[in-house]
């Protein structure tokens, strides 16, 4: 809070291609004063503010445009959330798989496996899959929700805690594909004639790119901006 | 912030240069997203079909959500919720209808549930031993659409764009028939039955029956149609008859139809109506036409007489009899039988042409002709039609000698005046018979009898004891006689041995008779000789032979000689 020294504040910025530092001549006067933010300094405003002029700063080295948090950051990591919101809809209402067991076929959902599972017995199955497909996306979607409105709002409540949420988000992304692959792997070995087929259905596409949004968005969010409440 | 710490080294300073886009293109992606998810929600909403609802008596192997409903093998739609109707008595099965599948809600459209089923006419189904059971959809044609419909038990035998004709067949009964009875077209299975129902008036049955494509053109306007149900057992005054058409149809019914030989008739359009005959000869029959009821009042007894025995006039198969009564007279204090026949006067074909056109309607017109038959004689006799059985059948036929009888015609119904049968009159012959032998002086006859026999016993004994040895005698003298004969065979054959080289080729009489032939013909050319000298030269005779006789034989005095000789 009081001694963090960043980069801003030295009035260095660092080539994120080639980690050249060099002055900051990007133009943030303009920024706090033109800002609609009601914080003082938005280093976020050059995304939000400069509508009228735009311009932008390329590393004298290796030529990649200079920014001192990423560019657009909050907004593109938003845009993608949102994708990614609308396409859980369709991955959760459409069916994900169709399973046929002698000659008997049946198209399901994921709540409906789950169900089934539940019902069955199978609890740990069940579980599984309710944890992997609803649990997980839905508490990212929670969370990055949490981070990118605190971060727009430079808050500077639990800021510890939700970098270590940011950590965990990025570390579970890896594992969000599971349904997925669960889907294609038993889609590939299950194929006997007659007896037992497994397909996948549309669902599991959108299931896929919610997937492939949320990760998009957790990677596009710059995790300094959650610091940036801390330079005031 | 423009200031830079002196005390580092000096980091370049990068030029500003004018940026490209106002707005972020990433606000594209949810926006495409959004777009997608509208599309899946507009396509789904545009592909939802009608919801509709179902009623079975029962739910089994109806799961909700999973059972799919199949419109030729083709899933139209899916059963979405399973409950039970209000007051418990059948179940309400809701289904959600593809898009694609609105027009299958026609009022007529018929559902089913589509399980294994073993019954006498074949196993159906079997598919749904392993993928469960589905409800089965037949597109109805009517206009009008529906939302709620009530299922079928039973799978239909015709499904609605089958190709081929359905008829319609009156009958009195169903019989052993049932949906999915098999049709029969010269023991081949052409078709089934498809539905029945009972007449408006519940006097007859309306059998649907459906004949597939290739073989409905064989149901011509004038084909008869017959119940080949089970084994047709029938014993009448004709005899035993026992038929059947096929295995299958002694357990599971059936209906045979065959066109009367020699008739051309155009196929019969759909859905035309026929009669249901009990049994092929009926349908084979020529048409019956009007029916005629007449009553018979018999004074006999007429054991042996069934419902459904024959009534004939001169031999023709009239009709039948429907019933017998029992009647009570009065005044003699008889039971008379009341029979009630139905007799059918097409059946007597050209004759009818030929009779006199009466007035009035068709009772009285009968009534009136009977009556001038009755006037000529014509009365109703029970005869017996087999011997065997004592089976009885009613005989309209012209009696000689008859009592006059006035019919009445202006009673309903006709009544026919009746004398007693044959069987009858066989009877009273027997009995006459009977005491005629009884008459007989049978003991007298057994006594002259007697005594002849021992009259006959000792002449027997006499020929035994005096006949005998002369016979025995006479015999060893034909056998003599027959030794004789038999030399003189043997000398016979002898003689014929002799006669036989006699003829023999060179046999020396052969050989003389060859000779003398030849002598006889050279006599008789010189003789012709003489006889053309003399012919010619008549004088020769006296005065020699002429000169200038060129022709002439050297020596015609000579033949002359000969000829003479072999006379």
């Amino acid at each position: 809070m009081t001694g963090a020294v960043s980069a801003r504040r030295l009035g260095v910025v660092s080539c994120h291609a080639c980690g050249l530092v060099c002055q900051d001549t990007l133009p943030q006067e303009i920024t706090p004063q033109a800002a609609h933010d009601p914080h003082v300094p938005g280093s976020d405003a050059p995304d939000n503010a400069d509508r009228g002029r735009s311009y932008h700063v390329d590393c004298p080295r290796c030529g990649a445009p200079l920014h001192r948090r990423r560019p657009n950051s909050i907004a593109r990591a938003w845009a993608l959330l949102l994708a990614g919101l609308i396409f859980y809809i369709p991955a959760n209402v459409l069916p994900v798989m169709y399973t046929s067991l002698m000659g008997k076929g049946s198209e399901n959902t994921i709540m409906q496996g789950v169900i089934e599972f539940w019902k069955s017995g199978s609890y740990g199955i069940a579980l599984v899959i309710f944890i992997a497909s609803v649990l997980v996306p839905c508490t990212k979607f929670l969370v990055l929700g949490v981070l990118f409105v605190t971060s727009q709002r430079r808050s500077r409540w639990a800021m510890k805690e939700r970098a270590k949420l940011y950590r965990m988000v990025e570390l579970v992304g890896y594992w969000s594909m599971l349904d997925v692959l669960v889907v294609a792997v038993v889609a590939a070995l299950v194929k006997f004639q007659g007896l037992s087929d497994i397909e996948p259905r549309i669902g599991i596409l959108f299931f896929g790119m919610v997937v492939i949004m949320t990760m998009l968005s957790a990677m596009s969010f710059d995790p300094r901006l959650i610091w940036d409440g801390d330079t005031e | 912030m423009n200031d830079t710490t002196e005390t580092r080294p000096q980091p370049g300073k990068p030029a500003i240069l004018r940026r490209r886009w106002g707005i972020s293109l990433i606000w594209i992606v949810p926006l495409l997203a959004a777009a997608i998810g509208i599309s899946m929600l507009v396509h789904a909403w545009l592909s939802e079909g009608p919801e509709i609802t179902i009623f079975f008596r029962t739910a089994t192997g109806l799961e909700a959500g999973k059972t799919p409903v199949k419109y030729k093998d083709v899933t139209v739609g899916a059963v979405t919720a399973i409950t039970l109707s209000k007051d418990g008595s059948h179940v309400k099965v809701k289904v959600a209808l593809m898009q694609s599948a609105k027009s299958l809600t026609s009022k007529d459209s018929r559902f089913w549930v589509v399980r294994p089923r073993i019954g006498a006419s074949g196993i159906s189904g079997v598919d749904t031993l392993l993928s469960g059971a589905y409800i089965g959809v037949d597109k109805g044609r009517a206009e009008d659409t529906a939302s709620e419909f009530t299922g079928l038990e039973m799978p239909p035998p015709v499904v609605g764009d089958m190709p081929g004709k359905s008829f319609i067949l009156k009958s009195e009964d169903l019989g052993s028939l049932d949906i999915g009875s098999p049709v029969y077209y010269r023991r081949i299975q052409v078709g089934r039955v498809a539905s029945y129902q009972l007449g408006e008036s519940g006097q007859d049955i309306k059998l649907q029956i459906f004949i597939d494509a290739p073989y409905d053109r064989f149901v011509t306007t004038n084909t008869r149609f017959w119940n080949a149900s089970g084994v047709d057992v029938s014993l009448g005054a004709d005899g035993l008859k026992l038929k059947t058409q096929s295995v299958a149809t002694i357990v599971a019914g059936g209906v045979a139809f065959a066109s009367p030989m020699g008739r051309q008739a155009s196929p019969a359009p759909k859905d035309t109506e026929f009669t249901l005959t009990a049994d092929q000869g009926t349908a084979m029959a020529p048409p019956d036409g009007e029916a005629q009821y007449i009553q018979l009042k018999f004074e006999q007894s007429l054991r042996g007489l069934s419902v459904g025995a024959p009534v004939q006039f001169s031999g023709v198969d009239l009709g039948r009899v429907v019933s017998i009564n029992l009647d009570y007279d009065p005044e003699k204090h008889r039971f008379p039988t009341v029979v009630g026949v139905v007799v059918y006067p097409q059946r007597m074909g050209r004759v009818l042409e030929k009779l006199p056109k009466l007035e009035g309607d068709n009772d009285r017109q009968a009534a009136l002709f009977m009556r001038s038959m009755v006037k000529q004689g014509l009365r109703a006799q029970a005869r017996l039609g087999n011997i065997l059985t004592g089976q009885l059948y009613i005989a309209m036929d012209f009696v000689r000698n008859a009592p006059k009888v006035e019919m009445d015609v202006n009673a309903r119904p006709i009544t026919m005046p009746t004398v007693n049968g044959s069987f009858d009159r066989m009877q009273e012959q027997i009995a006459n018979i009977v005491a005629k032998i009884e008459k007989m002086p049978l003991d007298s006859i057994a006594r002259n009898l007697d005594t002849t026999l021992v009259s006959l016993d000792k002449t027997l004994t006499q020929v035994n004891s005096q006949v005998l040895p002369q016979t025995a005698q006479t015999l060893q003298q034909t056998q003599h006689t027959m030794q004789e004969a038999d030399e003189t065979m043997q000398q016979a054959r002898q003689t014929f041995g002799n006669v036989d080289s006699l003829l023999a080729e060179d046999a020396p009489l052969q050989q003389n008779l060859g000779q003398t032939l030849q002598e006889v013909q050279r006599t008789s050319r010189s003789l012709r000789v003489l006889t053309d000298l003399l012919g010619r030269h008549p004088e020769s005779l006296l005065r020699g032979r002429p000169e200038d006789a060129s022709t002439v034989t050297l020596n015609p005095a000579a033949p002359t000689t000969k000829e003479e000789s072999t006379k």
